[in-house]
């Protein structure tokens, strides 16, 4: 997402990346990055806790207002847990990534009837 | 601790596995620079994610390079949103998107006068491009191609 990001700032869009990689990003190096020290897949929060989400998003987008320096890495004052026992098992060894199928992966039925049949309700224009 | 340092367990891990090495990138340069050009409360913001999710009743993403964008309208119901990746634990994301496409935080955050407004759209799409040259050379100026097209003056980015 850095190289998105520098590419959009570089057409004039200031841009703020989230991140829970912080060297990955630091590599990169995108104009301003918020880091977030939580298990990946939870770059902006932990679910059902509105309260919390609201309150990252509040300390990340702050950085547009008080950054001044390119390559700026903002490290948002928020813990996963006491212990931080989840860093241990952050990386399983082995790839347990799922395999690379070529077709649509739906999260359930409902959603491939729907997508098949044409169109949402609620979004009847951009199916793709 | 200190934070997870992602670089060298993923590159120990795929030698382990036999598998090539991956070249990450790095850029050692200064990164360009367009500063806000007003305070938070009057910016349009803009939102693009990568944590694969869509709209039921779009087409979900598939898992082999695909690059693909989805324009979430910014008042759907959050309800209808669907997370699907192969490379992260989706258990999270499918009982709350929120935690990879921060939809209603953004809302409530217009509601309160933090944000001026958003955009009528977000972006979508599904991280895990290994390519940085497609990255770099399509998926990127699609992206801000649309950014324009969107008149947003300022991004949020959310990777997995």
């Amino acid at each position: 997402m850095g190289l998105v990001a520098r590419h959009a700032e570089a057409a004039g869009i200031p841009t703020l990346c989230m991140t829970s990689a912080r060297d990955i990003t630091r590599a990169v190096n995108p104009p301003r990055a918020a880091f977030l020290d939580f298990p990946l897949g939870h770059t902006t929060g932990k679910p059902h806790e509105p309260d919390l989400q609201r309150r990252i998003l509040v300390e990340a987008l702050s950085s547009f207002e008080t950054m001044t320096a390119p390559g700026s890495v903002k490290e948002l004052p928020f813990r996963w847990s006491e212990d931080e026992e989840w860093k241990a098992k952050a990386f399983a060894e082995g790839d347990e990534r799922t395999p690379r199928h070529d077709t649509p992966q739906y999260q359930d039925e409902e959603d491939r009837r729907r997508a098949e049949e044409g169109g949402s309700p609620s979004c009847p224009v951009c199916r793709t | 601790m200190g934070p997870v340092d992602y670089i060298p367990r993923i590159r120990d891990n795929y030698a382990r596995l036999g598998y090539k090495a991956y070249n990450w990138v790095v850029n050692p340069d200064i990164a360009p620079w367009a500063p806000l050009p007003k305070p938070l409360s009057q910016c349009r913001l803009g939102l693009a994610a990568s944590g694969g999710i869509y709209v039921t009743g779009q087409v979900a993403f598939h898992y082999k390079d695909d690059a693909s964008l989805r324009e979430i309208p910014t008042d759907v119901d959050t309800k209808d949103l669907r997370a699907t990746h192969f490379a992260y634990d989706l258990s999270d994301a499918r009982t709350d998107p929120n935690v990879v496409f921060p939809i209603d935080a953004l809302r409530r955050l217009v509601r309160e006068g933090f944000l001026g407004g958003l955009a009528s759209r977000f972006h979508t799409f599904m991280g895990g491009i290994y390519s940085s040259r497609r990255v770099t050379g399509d998926l990127a100026p699609r992206l801000t191609a649309r950014f324009l097209e969107d008149g947003v003056d300022a991004v949020l980015l959310v990777p997995v």
